[in-house]
């Protein structure tokens, strides 16, 4: 695929500008994993409203940009049984480690967080080494 | 009220991020990740884009005592690495590899991606749930 760095960085700038928000105003830190996994678990259950219209807006926007005909057009790469495998190791990992791209990634590398940096170049490497071997599989196109 | 209207936009100024960026399509993830292949550096430009306007609020919130809605702002953050960070980010790491996709784009996705979406967002789901009771105990 081409890279898109021009879109990459206006689509950053949108994640990080929601991030700022979302603290500036809300006093919370936009973490994905944490919004989803808080109601899911019932650890969120005090602010549960908020996070079920953070999800809203989540799910509805891309929904409705596709919907007019922007956005970019989503490729799975994977079938359905690693997909599952994928999703558990996600939903369990991005709960263990308490976070993942966007609590982590974004959040935390720009506080300097020793935690979130770790984890960010931890998480990046293991993708790394999960791909690699796809490849060597034969499974990467 | 007023707070739920904010993580509404909040909410949708993320997806339409995560959409526009390309964070939302497993096989340009993938191809971030794919370092000994076809490499393909956008996401890097998607994470550069997206740490600049947080670390101005970081340093906005570090002069305030409480957020704009009167809300506490996050304690400092907590400097401890310790194996469940380190074993979490590695699990995250695999899964996101093989499937190309996190858990903000697994949402994000889900209005619009179909049946191999809608399949990895509730196998995420599940391991949260999992997860959240094997902590309990």
């Amino acid at each position: 695929m081409e890279p898109d760095w021009i879109a990459g960085l206006i689509g950053g700038l949108m994640i990080g500008g929601a991030a700022a928000l979302f603290l500036l105003l809300n006093g919370r830190i936009m973490g994905a994993s944490g919004i989803l996994g808080g109601l899911l678990d019932g650890t969120g259950r005090s602010n549960s409203a908020e996070r079920l219209t953070f999800i809203a807006g989540l799910i509805a926007m891309p929904a409705l940009l596709v919907a007019v005909g922007l956005g970019h057009v989503a490729h799975p790469v994977a079938g359905l049984e690693l997909t599952v495998l994928a999703g558990l190791l996600v939903g369990i990992g991005t709960r263990l480690g308490n976070g993942c791209t966007s609590g982590h990634g974004v959040c935390g590398i720009s506080r300097l967080s020793l935690r979130g940096i770790v984890a960010t170049l931890v998480f990046l490497v293991s993708g790394a080494v999960a791909v690699l071997i796809l490849r060597l599989l034969g499974m990467v196109a | 009220m007023m707070r739920l209207i904010f993580a509404a936009m909040s909410g949708a100024l993320f997806g339409a991020g995560l959409l526009i960026s390309g964070m939302t399509d497993p096989a340009r993830v993938q191809g971030w990740l794919d370092i000994f292949g076809d490499w393909d550096p956008t996401l890097g430009f998607v994470m550069a884009g997206a740490i600049l306007p947080m670390a101005v609020a970081w340093r906005i919130a570090a002069r305030r005592a409480v957020s704009f809605t009167g809300r506490a702002l996050p304690t400092p953050p907590n400097p401890v690495i310790d194996r469940n960070l380190v074993t979490g980010a590695v699990l995250f790491g695999l899964g996101w590899g093989i499937a190309g996709l996190c858990p903000g784009p697994a949402m994000a996705s889900l209005g619009f991606g179909g049946l191999p979406f809608a399949v990895f967002f509730l196998s995420m789901a599940a391991g949260m749930i999992l997860f959240g009771l094997w902590n309990r105990r």
